[in-house]
């Protein structure tokens, strides 16, 4: 299998390995994602951990063969559960050699990746695509890359006319053969992924499909086995695959929102569309409004009328609806706000993954503005902290930003299929009389809570304002009704804290260093957390959900560590560039709070290339911290 | 329909709301200000009409004209400068039946709330919205406004404005699904009173522009419109506004107008020469948004979490 002119030898006996990274890489439109998000599915089925993510290009009409148009898919399969995209791929199937120089930029493969390259630009009739790809190959063979030129879409041919619609089920064939898929559950996704197209278009992409599976036992020396996970491990347990976003739109099912009011932005909006395809079966509705600013507001007038509402949106679109978020803060209206984090500051990187609103959210609104934040740490958790989002704007009436992130919004996973209840969505308003002689703002002194008058409610007339305002909603100017309401407002995070519990410690309760982290990163630093201990190293770490109010007790567990830091996608200095000193320095977001709230000297690394964290830099710096600090001594 | 806990099937003849049931706080406007007659308009329709004070809701963005809902004794909602609309909408969107008011000036609907005006009349969902248009921002005290007149002296344009007055009523009948666009002055209470009514009556977005007096900052353009009826042109028509004898006597122009003749409507609007009063425009059959926005507001707990599971069923590995 050397290359195309040469029959390689078949393949007798499929090496088992507990996990291989695979990618395809296309220009955009050959079909690439549904052959990896299909695999991916047929592997989960067969009961491997999988995580998919798409590798998608800047632009929307790229040339094509252009290093920037690369588009794709990475798909991670193991023998246990995966809770990231991981580090090098194994094996890589391209349709040309271009879009491989912004894979191999990006750190995506390592000597010895197995690149199954379609040949058909060797004998191209432009010479100067010849010319390109003879050096582009050599050029990989030189970095260690191991390249076979294999003709996939001459191979194509003899069942469709326009290889370029066809060749992804052919590619998929190919992976199944060498990744020993099973022919049948192969066979029944194609169908499922071609449903709504009709027999015939699923017949011919079955057809591809073995004649890919055929032309790898022939011509390919690859097998492998992937065992699936221990039956303990998923045995009586049901999954679903999605994306984060999807599952974003699956809670705000779940949680019994009715009503989701958006704007569409980048790398939001994908959550819409699926609430678009399926939310009257649940008797929702997508207002797609004006702007931002109507979005939000639209929700918080659905939230004032007892129909509690979410807006979902990306950093531009938080920055938008800061006014809003304030005024739903200061006249205590539950919202759900949803904020699928992007690559910032301003337009920034749409398409790219960020942790850069954590600041934003606690803190984007001029005066005080007090709310709950919490932060999604898997495609689990993006559908069940929407359901524990609606309950504590609900019980708490103030609105609750909920952060995810372009990671979780693209990469996709099977998880346990939640099975919801009655008492997950929202009971029916309340409509009753209300005591008159209760205020719309009767505050618990202690707790800072109060329950709200609906319209419908007679009795309970009252007019919500967002100026300063008394227990009886009355415009106030005077200094303690001032100084009452930001109290009343700011107590109920104190509440709500009282009712949390300390955040569990992945590995020892002590040691070297613990690294702290939220969001999207959990997978990766957990997994280099684990490598870095089986060396030998005294570190573990922690992660976060609430951001606001955090969880208790950090303190108490950051001391039992000689160091703590926080590892975020998001901007720090880098403590040795020019002029940055202990006084200069601008800290992670995280650290920044953490620093604040414990008085404890947390250190950080973050960077911001718009790429998710991967294990193995993060085991990598982890090793040179742990290492300088040994080199320093003391215990 | 909504998990009704009370039942008002014996009390609904009982009740008898008075003009006393739709007040609230004490209004403060200044002593000559248009606002209070349109707050006395809205209040003998809510009477009128019997409308439950508790399934009514007053939603207002920020300036003089947005303290109405303060003044009533509904629900009301008092929120952002130009952001009354959006708001407005998301109460009505799974509520359809609260009966919604909005209270919005110039400043808030003409120039910071411009985006919602032109959407949220698009939207036509079923409310009422009173844009209390006074020509100049009265709370911050006297900045132009974007239809304070040429040369109108205020304290951002001291030597006068510097822009012809923007005409919003050109622009609203530009807005593709209006259905009510009416035009009249704050002093002439039957007027008013039936303009409103009929704007509330209708099923769709009744806009009505309120000329508007500030005797504070605008005293000398009030005095000088409300003391020349030839200023404006009252169209009748029978399906118009009703006009009383007393109005027939005092402005001393009229014209025949058909309420669904939108190219005349435009030609009134676009004469900048004389004040159209009456109903520009009415389509009684235009799409209202919330017939959509509210489907599936009936469903049970039950009927939600069955069809949940079939969603979930169908994504199951």
């Amino acid at each position: 299998m050397v290359d195309s002119t040469q029959a390689p030898v078949p393949a007798t006996q499929a090496v088992p390995i507990d996990e291989h990274i695979v990618e395809i890489v296309s220009d955009s439109g050959e079909g690439a994602q549904k052959a990896g998000q299909t695999f991916g599915t047929i592997s989960a089925k067969m009961g491997n951990g999988v995580w998919t993510v798409e590798i998608i290009p800047a632009e929307i009409q790229p040339p094509a063969r252009s290093p920037a148009g690369a588009s794709g898919i990475r798909i991670r399969l193991a023998s246990r559960y995966i809770t990231n995209m991981g580090d090098q791929a194994d094996v890589v199937v391209a349709f040309n050699e271009q879009v491989l120089y912004s894979r191999i930029a990006n750190g995506a493969y390592k000597k010895g990746t197995t690149v199954l390259l379609e040949g058909k630009w060797r004998d191209d009739p432009v010479p100067e695509i010849r010319a390109q790809f003879d050096k582009a190959v050599s050029e990989f063979q030189q970095n260690g890359l191991i390249v076979h030129e294999l003709p996939i879409e001459q191979a194509c041919l003899a069942i469709v006319p326009d290889p370029r619609k066809g060749k992804n089920m052919f590619v998929l064939g190919m992976l199944c053969r060498i990744y020993s898929r099973d022919k049948q559950q192969a066979r029944t996704e194609i169908a499922n992924t071609f449903k709504r197209k009709g027999d015939k278009v699923i017949g011919i992409n079955q057809q591809l499909y073995d004649a890919g599976y055929a032309f790898a036992e022939e011509h390919i020396d690859l097998s492998f086995q992937v065992p699936p996970q221990p039956q303990e491990e998923t045995r009586g347990k049901r999954y679903i695959v999605t994306n984060g976003n999807t599952a974003v739109g699956l809670g705000v099912m779940a949680s019994g929102m009715e009503l989701v009011s958006m704007y569409p932005i980048t790398p939001a909006t994908s959550a819409s569309h699926y609430l678009a395809d399926v939310f009257h079966e649940v008797g929702g509705f997508v207002h797609q409004a004006e702007d931002e600013i109507a979005a939000i507001g639209f929700a918080i007038g659905s939230s004032y009328a007892g129909k509690t509402a979410c807006t979902i949106t990306s950093g531009p679109g938080l920055a938008l609806k800061t006014e809003m978020l304030a005024l739903a803060v200061m006249a205590e209206v539950p919202l759900v706000v949803v904020n699928v984090q992007r690559g910032g500051p301003s337009t920034g990187l749409p398409t790219k993954v960020e942790q850069g609103d954590l600041l934003a959210a606690l803190f984007g609104e001029p005066g005080d503005a007090p709310k709950v934040v919490l932060a999604a740490t898997t495609i689990q958790e993006c559908l069940e902290f929407v359901v524990m989002a609606r309950r504590l704007a609900e019980a708490f009436r103030t609105p609750v930003i909920l952060l995810t992130d372009a990671n979780l919004a693209t990469g996709v996973q099977p998880y346990e299929r939640p099975e919801p209840t009655l008492d997950w969505l929202a009971g029916p308003i309340d409509q009753s009389q209300w005591n008159e002689d209760i205020p719309p703002y009767q505050w618990d002194e202690e707790t800072g809570l109060s329950s709200r008058p609906i319209p419908g409610m007679p009795g309970g007339e009252y007019i919500l304002t967002g100026l300063a305002h008394t227990r009886q909603s009355k415009v106030a100017y005077d200094s303690e009704s001032n100084q009452l309401g930001c109290d009343m407002r700011s107590r109920k995070l104190a509440a709500l804290a009282s009712t949390l519990k300390p955040p569990q410690v992945h590995g020892d309760p002590e040691g070297d260093l613990l690294v702290v982290g939220w969001g999207s990163t959990l997978g990766a630093v957990e997994e280099a957390v684990d490598k870095a201990r089986a060396e030998g190293h005294k570190v573990s770490c922690l992660y976060l959900r609430f951001l606001s109010p955090m969880e208790p007790g950090l303190k108490e567990i950051f001391q039992r560590f000689r160091k703590v830091m926080t590892v975020e996608i998001n901007y720090s200095d880098k403590p040795l560039a020019p002029l940055i000193n202990d006084e200069t320095r601008r800290y992670a977001q995280l650290a920044w709070l953490l620093r604040a709230h414990t008085l404890l000297d947390i250190d950080c690394w973050s960077v911001v290339h718009g790429h998710p964290l991967q294990p193995g830099t993060i085991l990598e710096e982890l090793r040179g911290r742990l290492t300088s600090m040994n080199l320093e001594g003391g215990n | 329909m909504f998990g009704l806990q009370a039942d008002w099937s014996q009390e609904i003849f009982e009740r008898y709301f008075t003009m006393g049931d739709y007040a609230g706080g004490e209004a403060r406007w200044c002593p000559g200000c248009g606002d209070h007659a349109v707050l006395t308009a809205v209040q003998k329709i809510m009477r009128d009409e019997q409308l439950k004070p508790e399934n009514s809701v007053a939603v207002s963005g920020i300036g003089c004209s947005s303290r109405l809902p303060h003044y009533m004794g509904t629900y009301g909602f008092h929120g952002l400068h130009g952001r009354a609309l959006p708001v407005a909408c998301g109460v009505k969107s799974r509520r359809p039946e609260l009966d919604v008011w909005v209270a919005t000036g110039d400043g808030d609907c003409f120039s910071i709330g411009t985006a919602h005006w032109i959407h949220a009349l698009r939207y036509n969902m079923d409310m009422t919205v009173l844009v209390f248009d006074n020509a100049i921002y009265g709370l911050t005290k006297a900045q132009t406004s974007p239809t304070s007149p040429l040369g109108f002296k205020t304290n951002t344009h001291p030597t006068g404005a510097i822009l012809p007055a923007h005409n919003p009523l050109t622009v609203t009948l530009g807005i593709t699904n209006i259905s009510f666009v009416a035009q009249v002055m704050d002093w002439n209470p039957p007027l008013l009173y039936e303009t409103i009514r009929r704007a509330h009556q209708h099923r769709g977005t009744g806009f009505v522009r309120i000329i508007q007096r500030c005797p504070v900052y605008a005293g000398a353009r009030g005095k000088e419109l409300q003391g020349d009826p030839s200023q404006f042109l009252i169209l009748e028509h029978e399906n118009g506004i009703a006009l009383d004898d007393s109005a027939r006597r005092l402005f001393p122009n009229r014209q025949q107008h058909d309420p669904s003749d939108l190219a005349q409507a435009f030609a009134l609007a676009h004469d900048q020469s004389r004040f159209p009063i009456g109903l520009l425009y009415h389509n009684p059959d235009a799409l209202c948004y919330e017939d959509l926005s509210s489907q599936g507001v009936e469903l049970t707990p039950q009927e939600r979490l069955d069809g949940l599971n079939n969603i979930l069923d169908r994504i199951t590995i």
